[in-house]
């Protein structure tokens, strides 16, 4: 990876990080911090289904441990927020490992590997919304006690920066990973697992690799959910909606890129607040407007909007033998 | 370099590989030939390590392979190739190479710079920018056999590489084959173009219905009779001889 690799990330950043001082108010800052959470969720999710082709349906497995673990840590051991943020986001990767092992070890792959990550996130909501230690089904309220050191703060834009800059760092992870060996083998695993061991490949290691990776980033997102609403409870942070948020985001923008998750997050959200404006308080707007773009996104761009973006662009692209002759 | 020791398969009642045993020499061209359904792909999947023998053991350099993962067996130096062939299709020619190729180059940039010199080797230096899908037949095969040659290995195992081209493409291949083995490369190859196994091969084992029937240079191996019965079916031997004579 080089610095040309990742100036288009550090633009993109930059520019987003200006919005706190045209946009002030609370419900649009609001609505820019919740969609860099599910972002970075989708984040986490790209870099094992995107690149390395293994769909997991329960991503909320790897939130709802960070957001707990966020939550638990503080309100029930007393520890600083923002150590229990860092172990939040490495309980993520542990439960992705775990997940990982049980799974590719038993050689699960396709719908199969979906409903076993599907069944550990619906188990692990069982049990959160079953468990004393968690609070059972009221949930846990982390004490409002607003100062910096406390991962509390004033603005809401200095929540909006950090998330930024989490989506940010996960930017640069996935460009390295594009770049990279393990993004290499990560990608043949993807395409075709029996090639990719005949050359050398450990499939095993580097799917593991993936999975950790990958729960790490969406526990990031979970911890951040947690600390920003200050609250958590079984069906928010295991329930199937991030889940499906994780998967949607990257398909709408660009399933397998650095950008799609951030772009179709913006998209699906984006549109989603439009609409509701436009058509006011009928419930479940916002809903139906996800499954249009869904059903329009499969349909019409199967590689997201960046992939219909790459289109546009080269519009005469040549296909096939004529191109070198 | 290679030795196979009375291996057996088993694919339930199927008996596909049987008590089959077999050497490469470093350095040579060894060839395994025999009807379809002989075995001859099921045996290479016992080397390269996708499946394991129900008996019998897998040597490489001396050493016992067999209980060995596939990806362990290609950094000891095995490569092979598909009889049916498994691209990367979403990726660049290129990119399909580099995968090969960081098995031993850790650096992208040192990774996709050999798989462009193996690329070229092989005759697909104007195809690797392309999709691998949008390959042909012919380009598919050279694509296999760049990957696997990317990998740097010992030993390379080809699993009939010259079906499906016309008689120009196999005439291109066979001195890169060559130049691979006179780099120290050695080769064991599944053919049935006979052509290419008479040019290359010092060796030839017959594989029919699992066994090894016959094994030696590979003209003797043409005339031997049980060769030709396997081919061509019972009889087969003594009649080629009555119509020789009347010739
Ligand atoms: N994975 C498998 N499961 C069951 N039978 C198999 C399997 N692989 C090969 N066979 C059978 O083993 C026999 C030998 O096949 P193969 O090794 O592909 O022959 P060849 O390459 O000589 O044409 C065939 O009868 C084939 O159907
Ligand atoms: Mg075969």
């Amino acid at each position: 990876m080089t610095l040309r690799d990742i100036i288009p990330i550090i633009l993109i950043v930059a520019l987003l990080a200006f919005l706190p001082v045209f946009v002030t108010a609370n419900t649009v800052l609001n609505f820019l911090v919740f969609t860099l959470i599910i972002a970075l969720t989708a984040q986490g999710w790209n870099i094992l289904a995107g690149f390395g082709g293994q769909f997991s349906f329960g991503h909320a497995a790897f939130f709802g441990t960070g957001a707990y673990a966020a939550a638990l840590l503080q309100v029930r051991l007393g520890i600083n927020p923002w150590v229990a943020f860092v172990i939040g986001a490495a309980a993520g990767a542990l439960v992705g490992w775990v997940i990982g092992y049980l799974s590719f070890r038993s050689g699960l792959r396709g719908s199969y590997f979906a409903l076993v990550t599907l069944a550990f996130a619906e188990v692990l909501r069982i049990l959160a919304n079953a468990a004393t230690f968690t609070g059972g089904a009221a949930g846990v309220l982390i004490k409002l006690d607003v100062r910096p050191e406390n991962f509390q703060f004033e603005s809401r834009a200095a929540f909006f920066w950090i998330a930024l800059a989490l989506v940010g760092a996960v930017l640069v992870l996935t460009r390295w990973i594009e770049r990279s060996r393990f993004g290499a083998q990560l990608v043949a695993v993807r395409e075709n697992e029996a090639a990719a061991k005949a050359l050398g490949v450990d499939t095993l290691r580097v799917k593991l690799g993936a999975i950790t990776l990958s729960g790490a980033v969406t526990a990031a997102a979970g911890c951040l959910y947690a600390q920003y609403f200050l609250y958590v409870d079984a069906n928010i942070a295991y329930g199937t909606w991030i889940s499906v948020e994780a998967i949607l985001a990257p398909i709408v923008g660009g399933i397998g890129t650095v950008f799609g998750p951030l772009v179709g997050a913006v998209a699906l959200h984006g549109l989603g607040e439009i609409t509701k404006l436009a058509a006011g308080s009928i419930p479940g707007i916002d809903l139906m407007v996800f499954g249009s773009l869904l059903v329009v996104a499969v349909a019409f761009a199967p590689d997201g909007i960046l992939g219909l973006l790459r289109r546009f662009r080269r519009p005469a692209q040549p296909t096939g033998a004529s191109r070198h002759a | 370099m290679l030795e196979v020791q009375n291996a057996t398969k088993r694919f339930g009642g199927l008996i596909a590989v049987n008590q089959a045993s077999l050497k490469a020499a470093a350095g040579s061209i060894t060839g395994l030939i025999g009807p379809n359904g002989a075995g001859k792909t099921t045996l290479f999947t016992l080397i390269s390590g996708f499946e394991r023998p129900t008996e019998g053991r897998v040597l490489f350099e001396g050493q016992d392979i067999s209980r060995d993962e596939p990806h362990i067996r290609a950094q000891r130096g095995i490569a092979r190739t598909f009889q049916i062939v498994q691209p990367f299709a979403g990726l660049s020619v290129v990119e399909n190479i580099a995968v090969g190729a960081h098995l031993r180059h850790a650096r992208r940039s040192d990774a996709m710079a050999r798989a462009q010199e193996v690329g070229r080797r092989v005759g697909l230096g104007p195809e690797l920018d392309k999709s691998a899908s949008s390959l042909t037949v012919a380009g598919r095969k050279r694509l296999e056999l760049a990957r696997a040659l990317a990998t740097e290995p010992k030993l390379l195992l080809l699993d009939e590489v010259l079906a499906g081209l016309n008689p120009s493409e196999i005439r291109d291949i066979i001195p890169v084959i060559r130049a691979i083995r006179d780099e120290g490369v050695t080769i064991l190859m599944i053919e049935h173009v006979m052509q290419a196994v008479m040019n290359l091969c010092e060796q030839v084992y017959v594989l029919a219905q699992g066994k090894i029937i016959a094994e030696g240079p590979p003209a003797e191996v043409c005339d031997d009779p049980t060769v030709i019965e396997a081919y061509l079916g019972a009889g087969a031997a003594e009649r080629l001889k009555r119509e020789k004579v009347h010739a």
